[in-house]
This record gives C-alpha cells, structure tokens and sequence, in this order.
C-alpha cells in the first residue's frame, strides 16, 4: 500500500508519519510537496501535524488554498482515504472535508502529553481492528484541539456512528469529547491525538498503530 | 566627524578602548564604524573578561571534531554521524520582554546548530527565577515565568524541535533578572558540515532569510550591562521572533547545502550582519565587501548604521561557490525565502561596507572578531555574606518537612511547565522530561544520546569552585544512571558585574573547578557561552554556571526512574554518605525548612563519584536495575519520594549514625537508588569496584516508610508535588 504524506510550508510531523507508515509498518510512502497536485498514485493520503503556514490567520486556514488540496479534495469525493492528524485535522475542517472547528484549548495552554482515547466505532477503514469502548493511549500536542461544533452536527455525528474516538479525560474541552471524527462517506479521518507517534514501544506506545493497521487490512479487502 | 565622549561610552567603550580603535585604523572611526566596534567589542561578542581564564577549559579528546570558536561544538558518535550541540543564554531580552525574549533565545541557538549542517533534535532550558510568592515582585515574577514557557513552547513547538527537559530554579536574587538559557542539539553526518568562514576570493556573499528591520538594535551591547530604572525603556532592542521562518529557513539551507554550492554559512544572531560578515572573514583570513543597498529590509529609510547593528531574527549570511548562485536561489525560492548576493569574497581582509557605493565603514575583520581588548581583570575573594556555622535547629515533623521539601519550587513537577512543551515531535524521544536525563534515539544507528542540564547557584555561591564540580559531576552521574558514557560538555556561565574583584572572583574559581571536574570526568567543553553583568540595581545574582553533558548509549527501553513491581530489593548504591550541619547549609532542606544559607556545599570526592558512575551504568546496562535514581537536591529522602510516584513505594532503614535531618536530606554527591530483582549481582558489582551498596528495604505498593521517622502514604506526599506549581501561579 502507498501512503503518500502532504509537506506544507510548517508541516514538522511529515517525517513522523512518514516514519511510522514506511519503517514501522512496512508500507512505501511518499512526501507530497504542498505546491504540486501530483498525488503520485497514492492510496492513501496523510496531512501530517505541524504549522503548516506558521498557523497565520487560522490554523489550517491558508494550507487549505495550496495546489495539492485540490487533488485531496477530488480524491476524497471519489473515495479515497484521507486522514490528518493535528494541524491535517484542523486543515481538513478548514477546507470542508469535515464538519466542525478546532478551536483554542479550553486552558488557554499548548498541551503535550499522552492521552486515553476512547474508540466510538469499529465501521470505518481507520478502526476496523478495533472494538468500541476500547481504550488506546495516544498522545496530544496542540495549543488549538478543542472541538466544536453547532448541536445539529454534534447530533449528526453522533446518529451517523460518526464519532471515531472519544477523549476519556478531556484535555482541551472538545464538546461531547469528541478527539477524532469520520466525514459522511466514513473515508476521511480527522483527530487531533497523534497515532504516529505511538507506533513503537520506544518512544512509549504502540496503540497508534491500530489506525495504520486497520487502514492496510482495510485496502487490502478492498 | 569628531566623535564625543558621551557617544563613545554610549556604546559601552572606554576611552582607552576608543583609543585602540583608532590606533588601529589609523584614523577616527565613523559613526557606523563606532557602532560596529560597540558591538563586536562588547563583553557579550568579544568574552574580553572571560577569554583568560576559558583558556584554562579543556577542549580536546578523540571524539571532538570541532572545538570551541566555531558556532558550535561537534562530536563524534559513530557510524559516520556526529552531534552539534551548544547551550547559550538570553537573559536579559528575557527580563524585558519575556514572551520574545525567550523564543527568540530558542530560535538563537537552533540556528547556531543548523547553520552547522546539523538538523536539530533536541532542545533543554535551564530557567532561573525569582520568588513566586513575594508581596512586591511575586506577581511580575509570575508574569515573567508565564511569558518565558510561553516563549519557549511557542517557538520549539512550531519549529517542530522536540524540548526534552531541562531545570528550573527560582531564588530572590533572579528577581529582577532571570535566566534563560537554552541547550540545542543537532545530527548530522561527518562530511555534511559546514562552517562559518568566507573562503574563495571573489566568491559572492549572499543573504538569506527574513528581512532586516530595526529591531533589536543593539542587543549585543544591552546584554553587557546593568540593569537600572530605566532598563524596561529598552524593550525595541529586543527581537522578535518567527518560527514559522525559522523552520523554512532550516529546511531551505539543510536543502542548500546539499546542492555542494555553498561554501560557508553563519547565521545573524547578536550583532547581525556585523558579527557575521567580520567572523565569516576573519576566520577565514579573506575580507568581504558589502553594499547595503542589496540587503532586504523591511522599512524604508534605514541608515547604514541600523542595517549593520540590527538583530532582527532568521536570518543568514551564506558564501556560495561563483558562478553557482542560481542553484542556492532555486532552493531558497521554492521555500518562498528572500535570497540576495549583497557583497564578495575579498583578499585584503577588511570587511568594506558600501551604500549605494559610498564606503560607510571600512575595518580589518581582525580587528572586529579578534583583537578586542581582553582583560584580566582583578579579582579577590569570591562575594559571599552567608555564615559559615549553622543555625540551630531541630526538626518537629519530618513527614512534614518532606512534604515541604517535596512542594517547594526547586523540587516540585514541573510538568506544569514541560507539558507546555512538544517534546515527542520527531518520535526519537525514549526519555522526556521529569527524569535524570532525557534520551533521544538517532534513527540512522543503533544509538541514543542522552543528556543533562544542571546548574546550583547555592552551592556555587557558597563555594564557586566546588559548585562547579558538583554541578560537572551531578550531569554526568545523571547520564550515568541511564547507562549513557558522558562525552562532552557545554558551560553557560551565568554571573554579575566582572568589574567587581568579588564578582570576577566567583567566575574565575567556578571556571577553574568547572576546568577540574571536566578533566577529571573526560567530558571536554567544546562551546559554549559568557552572560555577566547580570546584576539590578547593583545587587548580583549568586554564580550561575549551567552545565550541558551528552553521554551516548545504545538505543533501549530506558531505566525508569519510578519502582516498577513491589517485593524488590532497595539498594543504595555508593551507601549514605558522610555529611555534617556545615555541609547542610546549601541544600533544599536549609533553604525550605530551615530558611536559611551558610556553610559550605557537599563535600565531593570526584575518584570515589566516578567508580559509583562506573559502577551504575554497568550495573544498568547489564540490566540488573528495575529502577534508578540519582541523589540531588533534597537528599535521600526526595530521591526516594520521587521513585515512589508511580504508586510502588518502599520501607526503608538507614542505619546511620547521622542526625535524621542529615541522614534524610543531605545532598552529598555518588549516591544512586536502585531497585533490583536480583541484589546478589548488583553487590557484586559494586564490590568488584571498591563501593558501598546496601540493600536498604524493599519496595511496597503505596508507601513511603523511613526508619521510624516517616512512614506514610505515596498518596499524601505525591498530591503535593504535583500540583504545587500549578498552585505557587494562581
């Protein structure tokens, strides 16, 4: 499977993911630089964490006009799987592919630690190796990670099944808890938590690797 | 033009100096050119009262590649790769505007690694502070402790450089003047460094980066004096920083680099354009010639002067092969950086700066970078008042003293603070923050490094020259307790007026300890940096030398510092040591309990400290340790607290004929808790080297037993130093 990484100017998780998708699970990977609309055959695409754009105006709000934006946006709507982590989450919500907003962390303080996630549902491409209720300790580090969005879509999300992780110690007051969510078609995933950074015991948690895992088991049945 | 005296000390020369300066160019020096003396001359570019006595550092060993001299120390690891690594101080940018002041100290050092060649991987601060709960400066205290985490988190954070660890220290006399000073660490491998020397005549000089603007104006020079009434008055000469710049201009250069065009690179920092064209030159014993018409700036209308003088951030000054230009613009364009051939390679070595034509000044790169007057100034006996006798005292609660100790600002989490910071960005991070040292693997070997940062300014106060030793030992037993071999050092000395003897004195027995225990432990000194005249309104700060080691290690699973599984033994490796009320007197219990300082610092014995390091990282490697934590401030009983937080405690007994005051919380050095499975091997080891490891008790879920002294649980002393901080800041 070929994962292909967005690099935006201010991207500093693009290695990271990278990393965790080509060493520690074995997969090719590409860097998909920000200015071009090659998704150079991709079956996956990853918008890494990071500033992309040095979070000016929004966080996510510039990244969402670059060139390669527009080939994730096609991508998307023809299916594709697309996931951000972080500043990807944020610019996901920025540029329509998910509904919502991140919004500063209720603390008003950068927050860098691990966290306990809380699976919402099993039926997606980026879950489907876990089972619901399950507990997955993944860190966070974002200053802008409280979730929002108006009732309507809160219940939606909910109804829909839509909700892929919950925090069970809420961190940064996301509304309803909510740390990752699916888009309508179930192939795009937004979250703020960092699963590429728990991919190894090394660095203290391997609980990330059940998105990666459930991806790759997931195209492969495709 | 006649210069007037009051001009010439207004850049903080002395008349004599002025004198040099104009024996040297034969002629009196223009306005520009005072400036650009002012600032190369200054104590912050030319070390000129430290430079005597650096000397007596030791450089050298068969892993240093670089030494002292270039922008930072580069060392040896193996398989082809090499570390670069400095730490380097903004203290007072950080007094007056801390929020900037700090980031752009962050962003300052990341730049002396990268213009290296070296991507950085690491950063730690060390912090000093004042008193959080003072009636008349506990709230600007506060405010200056929230805007320097800030600045920190703000710039790291967005550079994407993981801030591993690092230490934080308040005392009244940081209260008006705290320090901020920041460790970097970069990789990269043997033949992708680069240096900041202008070679090849003839060979374009080319800019790159942020634009220059007015800020920051003479920053070199507001760091080489007092702070008065009227310092706050000063903020415009603090920079501002990007880091979103910062981290396109790391990405474009390591880019740069690879094209093979460029032939040597520094980057701006204090002194800007100045320090960088005449140290480029004079390294390189070329000249350079600039015209200022070329070089980007931000507003119109900037006399020569402020373009020369300005230390606006991310910015570099880069010598590319000729001819090859538009390879080093193609790559800075594709990171939407500015890039501008502002000058040329000369032969004369002078450093000419035109503009629009017109030569604005004209002096030999020597005598900028090299030839500043260098003084050894006089110095007496080291300043302190403290008593050498103790106070009489007698502990009433010693659970409640513990528990003092315990959530006091030195010794309490501080994960108020580093949770603040991203310190797992790059997923290299096997130890963050909250442990003896921190540890980041290096992808590309098999091998980690790990590193400490520590600094004792009461010890030092009381006694600068066994301060520095301990501070030296303390580091490397630090990396000791992980299993890392402690390699190199860098020193950021930190003290007051150096044209006080009392003052001077204090820097130069630190520097001759600090020269000793580095020696003795193998860890050459390879960079580094000087802040003196940290003073306001004529009160100093006690000594402050901050010490960076790295050790390296091979990549695994760290030692915890907690207690992993209850019924293990409790080892005490290196025993209890010896200590007496003298010995007391500059340690947390004296400070927090007892509210007082006198005497002298632990006694050190550096033969017997370095067999008990010897001993520990075998002791570790061979995985014989569950847990290990060295002994620092706050004696046994903290150390012991602190590897009880994980829920699994311990009931001790120390069998000691030590008063319990002494026996809990001395802070005499060699000293390791371990906890084992097997204690057999453990003794056997140490026994093999000559040292002291008793089994004190064993290890037990949820309580924290000591003789018959304390014995309580993990629960009720845990609360308290957890949330301490969080609660000294409401």
């Amino acid at each position: 499977m070929k994962f292909g990484v967005v690099v935006f100017p201010g991207s500093n998780c693009d290695h990271d993911a990278w990393y965790a998708v080509s060493k520690n699970h074995g997969q090719s990977a590409e860097f998909l630089w920000h200015d071009s609309e090659d998704l150079k055959g991709s079956d996956a695409i990853i918008i890494p964490g990071g500033f992309s754009y040095g979070d000016y105006l929004r966080c996510g709000a510039i990244a969402r006009f670059s060139p390669i934006m527009n080939s994730v946006k096609k991508f998307a709507a023809d299916g594709g799987l697309v996931m951000g982590f972080c500043n990807g989450f944020q610019i996901l919500c920025e540029a329509g592919l998910l509904p919502g907003a991140l919004l500063r962390n209720a603390g008003l303080k950068f927050i860098c630690q691990q966290v306990v996630l809380e699976v919402g549902t099993a039926n997606s491409p980026f879950t489907n190796a876990a089972s619901v209720g399950q507990h997955l300790t993944v860190p966070i580090a974002h200053g802008e990670g409280c979730y929002q969005a108006d009732e309507r879509i809160l219940d939606q999300l909910e109804a829909e099944d839509r909700i892929a992780f919950r925090y069970v110690d809420n961190p940064n007051g996301s509304m309803r808890n909510i740390a990752g969510i699916l888009s309508e078609g179930r192939n795009v995933l937004g979250m703020m938590p960092h699963p590429e950074r728990a991919t190894e015991p090394l660095v203290g948690s391997t609980d990330g690797r059940l998105v990666f895992d459930s991806l790759i088991s997931a195209f492969a049945t495709k | 033009m006649k210069l007037t005296p009051e001009e010439v000390s207004a850049h903080r020369l002395t008349w004599s100096e002025y004198e040099k300066i104009v024996q040297l160019l034969g002629r009196e020096p223009s306005f520009t050119e005072l400036g650009i003396f002012g600032v190369m001359w200054s104590e912050h570019c030319s070390y000129k009262s430290s430079k005597v006595h650096l000397k007596k550092l030791p450089t050298k060993s068969k892993l240093v590649l670089v030494g002292p001299g270039e922008n930072a120390g580069i060392i040896d690891i193996g398989n082809n790769y090499a570390i670069a690594f400095k730490i380097e101080s903004h203290n007072h940018p950080s007094f007056i505007e801390p929020f900037q002041g700090a980031a752009t100290g962050v962003g300052g050092i990341l730049r002396d690694i990268f213009t290296m060649g070296a991507r950085p991987i690491a950063v730690m601060d060390a912090l000093r502070f004042g008193r959080l709960d003072d009636p008349e400066t506990g709230a600007r205290n506060k405010q200056i402790l929230n805007g320097v985490v800030s600045g920190i988190s703000h710039y790291g954070n967005c550079f994407g450089v993981p801030t591993v660890g690092g230490e934080c220290v308040f005392e009244p006399c940081y209260d008006g003047n705290p320090l901020v000073n920041v460790f970097a660490l970069g990789i990269f491998k043997h033949d992708e460094i680069f240096f900041g020397r202008a070679t090849g005549i003839g060979n374009p000089v080319i800019y790159v980066g942020a634009k220059t603007g007015k800020d920051g104006i003479h920053g070199a020079s507001m760091a080489s004096e007092e702070f008065s009434e009227e310092s706050k008055d000063k903020r415009p000469n603090v920079q501002v920083g990007d880091p979103f710049m910062e981290k396109l201009l790391l990405e474009a250069c390591l880019e740069a680099m690879k094209t093979g065009a460029i032939v040597g690179i520094q980057d701006m920092g204090a002194a800007g354009l100045t320090c960088s064209t005449c140290e480029m030159g004079s390294r390189a014993e070329t000249g350079i010639e600039i015209d200022l018409k070329y070089v980007p700036q931000r507003e119109t209308g900037m006399t020569p002067y402020e373009i020369m003088l300005s230390e606006s951030q991310e910015r570099m000054l880069l010598v590319a092969e000729k001819g090859r230009e538009q390879e080093v613009f193609d790559v800075f364009k594709k990171w939407g950086l500015d890039a501008a051939v502002v000058g040329t390679v000369m032969d004369d070595g002078m450093l000419r700066v035109r503009n629009h034509g017109e030569v604005v000044a004209e002096i030999s790169n020597r005598a900028l970078a090299d030839e500043a007057p260098i003084y050894d100034r006089p110095h007496t006996k080291p300043h302190r008042t403290a008593p050498m006798e103790a106070p009489e005292f007698a502990s009433k609660d010693l659970t409640a003293d513990l528990r003092k100790v315990l959530s006091s600002g030195d010794v309490c989490s501080k994960e108020w603070i580093f949770n603040q910071y991203d310190w797992m960005v790059r997923t290299n991070t096997t130890q963050g923050p909250g442990a003896d040292a921190a540890i980041v693997r290096i992808k590309e070997t098999n091998s980690s490094v790990a590193m400490s940062l520590d600094g004792n300014s009461r010890y030092c106060y009381l006694d600068p020259r066994e301060g520095a030793k301990l501070i030296v030992a303390e580091c490397c037993r630090n990396l000791s307790v992980v299993g890392a071999q402690p390699i190199a050092a860098t020193n950021n000395l930190n003290f007051g007026n150096p044209e006080r003897p009392e003052i001077m004195a204090q820097l130069v027995e630190a520097i001759e300890g600090m020269s000793d225990a580095c020696q003795f432990f193998e860890t050459p000194i390879t960079g580094g940096n000087v802040s003196l005249y940290n003073e306001t309104l004529g009160e100093a700060i006690f000594p402050t030398p901050v010490m960076g080691i790295v050790g390296l290690m091979k990549t695994d699973s760290p030692t915890p510092v907690k207690f992993q599984s209850a019924g293990r033994s409790v080892i005490l490796l290196g025993g209890l040591g010896e200590s007496d009320e003298v010995r007391l007197g500059g340690t947390q219990y004296a400070k927090v309990v007892i509210e007082s300082l006198w005497g002298l610092p632990p006694a050190l014995d550096m033969a017997h400290e370095k067999t008990v390091q010897v001993a520990v990282r075998e002791i570790v490697n061979a995985g014989l340790a569950e847990s290990a934590h060295d002994l620092s401030d706050g004696g046994f009983a903290v150390a012991l607290a602190e590897s009880s937080f994980g829920g699994i405690g311990a009931k001790v007994t120390l069998e000691t004929t030590l008063r319990p005051e002494l026996a809990l919380f001395h802070e005499g050095p060699s000293r390791i808790l371990l906890s084992t499975s097997d204690p057999a091997a453990v003794q056997a080891i140490a026994a093999k080297h000559g040292i002291a490891a008793p089994v004190i008790g064993e290890t037990v879920s949820g309580q924290y037993a000591v003789n018959d002294w304390i014995d309580c649980s993990i629960e009720s002393l845990h609360g308290p130093w957890k949330t301490a901080l969080e609660e000294a800041l409401r």
